[in-house]
């Protein structure tokens, strides 16, 4: 059972971070998410190219929580490096729609967030691994609204 | 002193194993595990003479009137209250929402300071924050100091001004263990306002060790049944009778009253006042040979094998590369809940691991969050100790600790 939370590939990530930084250059816009039930802090910068498709040229996090919050948000960078916004918006949808236990229609395309889906038989440890692609939509739509950060507080479900 | 290993067959539940392991119990400050004796009794009750109390003229309503009425004179005995001031509750938390509705809501207004500490359980903060908002009145806190301890000096500084009209603090942390000076808190408060009451929070202390509620200088005490080796849903508030004759009731039904018309009622002597509806007629009797079981055992000897486990536990970790303990690090000031860190790791990551292992311990914030933000953390894990935990324990913890390391490689995060 530990086995499906811990997955190689995670703690392969939260050993081995990808993408991890406090800054990234010609960053456009900003996020800082917090999760008080854990504790989990995260901060993610992406930089856009605005051409005709607007694509994910370059994405950084940073941040402090638990592992599997910490290894999804890392293995999510891997795979939207590169997107266009909708379409890493669609993977996130299929991330969240794993993480409830639904079929995923783009499993290759997770990259290795696929290694994510034993998270889901642990209820209370599904919002850690969401936490960073809640953080891209956040960031995505963001950056639509013309703005260049924002500050996210995920709301506790009991005291 | 009494033996470990013969009380330990006392309790089935620590014959079992977890994930294929043996189960060590680290978490009694969250609830603890409940002897045969305890489990027997409730047994009795309800295959020997369930009944409701203060009603039938049967044999069985008056032998169960008589077993629950004998289990609140065990708890006013056992805490030297008075048991007319002895109230049955479901739990601690209701115990400190009755205080809070009738005798915060009705006697404090606008002017008046209701004090807390940085160090209490959300039990005894949030009741207060919800009637602050009909009653109006301010509320303060003694924050904690890197130490652990309440900073005495805030402490005379807010009771000086002689605004304080409440003061609800906890005798022993649920997070950092830290015994406080109740007793000589209580002189000050009453010292500098005749009218001002204070309320303790005795769900970690008297399981734990000892309790007098006049040494301490308790108005109130708020304590529950299931981490003393009760059974789950039964708490209890012990109060000055003459305070719960002057306060309103807090629930409203059958039993608390002397007589009833559609427009109006009048209500039954204290404490009965304050137990509407059916009480928890099986849970104090459980609770009752919950405490005869620590008074066969002596509270002394209990605060002793404890004050032991944890001078040892404090020594085991502080020896452990990486590992921090929050709280006083001296035994003798401190209770058996002890919450540490281990650099570079999350608790919750911790406390996955841990379980892995076969060892129950408490990850996360619990329900104490403006001390753990005063650590700097959010979030701890916590081992917590009792009568039937053993050196063996804390050995096996420590490998827990050792196993949790290796397993997320601490040496490479960040």
């Amino acid at each position: 059972m530990t086995e499906d939370l811990y997955h190689d590939i995670i703690l392969d990530h939260y050993r081995t971070p990808r993408n991890r930084a406090a800054e990234l250059d010609g960053s456009h816009v900003h996020v800082h998410h917090n999760n008080p039930l854990c504790g989990d802090e995260l901060d993610l910068r992406l930089r856009v190219d605005n051409g005709s498709i607007p694509t994910i040229d370059a994405v950084a996090y940073d941040g402090e929580g638990c592992s599997i919050s910490m290894a999804s948000a890392s293995a999510m960078t891997e795979a939207v490096a590169g997107r266009d916004l909708a379409d890493a918006e669609d993977l996130a949808q299929n991330f969240r729609a794993m993480m409830h236990g639904e079929p995923v229609e783009r499993e290759d395309d997770l990259l290795d967030g696929i290694a994510f889906s034993g998270v889901a038989k642990f209820p209370v440890r599904v919002k850690c691994a969401l936490l960073g692609w809640m953080a891209l939509r956040d960031a995505i739509s963001t950056f639509r609204d013309g703005q260049d950060s924002s500050r996210v507080v995920h709301e506790e479900p009991t005291l | 002193m009494f033996d470990v290993t013969t009380l330990r067959k006392d309790f089935p539940i620590l014959d079992r194993q977890v994930h294929g392991r043996p189960l060590v119990y680290l978490d009694s400050a969250a609830t603890s595990q409940t002897p045969q004796q305890v489990l027997d009794a409730v047994d009795r009750f309800y295959t020997h003479y369930c009944a409701n109390v203060h009603r039938g003229v049967h044999a069985l309503a008056e032998e169960a009137t008589a077993a629950y009425e004998h289990a609140r004179g065990r708890v006013a005995a056992f805490t030297g209250g008075d048991p007319r001031g002895v109230v049955f509750t479901k739990n601690a938390t209701e115990a400190f929402n009755l205080v809070a509705y009738s005798w915060a809501m009705e006697r404090l207004g606008p002017g008046d300071v209701l004090l807390v500490t940085q160090m209490e359980h959300h039990a005894n903060l949030v009741p207060w924050q919800l009637v602050q908002r009909h009653a109006g009145f301010d509320i303060a806190s003694v924050p904690v100091t890197d130490e652990g301890l309440l900073d005495l000096d805030v402490f005379d500084e807010i009771v000086g001004s002689g605004r304080v009209k409440l003061f609800a603090v906890t005798a022993m942390s649920n997070v950092v263990g830290t015994i406080n000076p109740v007793a000589e808190l209580a002189q000050r408060v009453h010292a500098a306002n005749d009218e001002a009451v204070v309320v303790v929070d005795g769900a970690q202390s008297v399981p734990h060790m000892p309790t007098d509620v006049h040494a301490l200088g308790a108005d109130f005490l708020c304590a529950s049944g299931h981490k003393m080796l009760g059974p789950t849903g039964v708490g209890m508030l012990i109060a000055r009778p003459e305070l719960l004759e002057r306060m309103p009731p807090f629930l409203g039904g059958g039993e608390m009253i002397a007589d009833v018309t559609v427009q109006r009622s009048t209500f039954n002597e204290v404490p009965y006042k304050f137990e509407a509806g059916t009480p928890v007629i099986g849970e104090a009797i459980g609770l009752a040979a919950a405490i005869e079981y620590l008074d066969d055992l002596g509270m002394d000897n209990v605060r002793a094998h404890e004050e032991q486990l944890i001078s040892a536990c404090i020594d085991a970790l502080t020896g452990i590369d990486g590992v921090t303990v929050h709280g006083p690090q001296d035994a003798a000031r401190r209770g058996a809940a002890v919450s540490f860190a281990i650099e570079g790791l999350h608790p919750h990551d911790i406390g996955t691991i841990m379980d892995r292992e076969g060892l129950a311990v408490r990850a996360g914030h619990h329900c104490a969050k403006p001390l753990v933000r005063s650590l700097g953390a959010v979030a701890t894990t916590r081992a917590s100790f009792y009568l039937y935990n053993t050196p063996d324990d804390i050995a096996a913890l420590v490998r827990g600790i050792d196993a949790t390391k290796e397993f997320f490689g601490v040496r490479n995060v960040r």
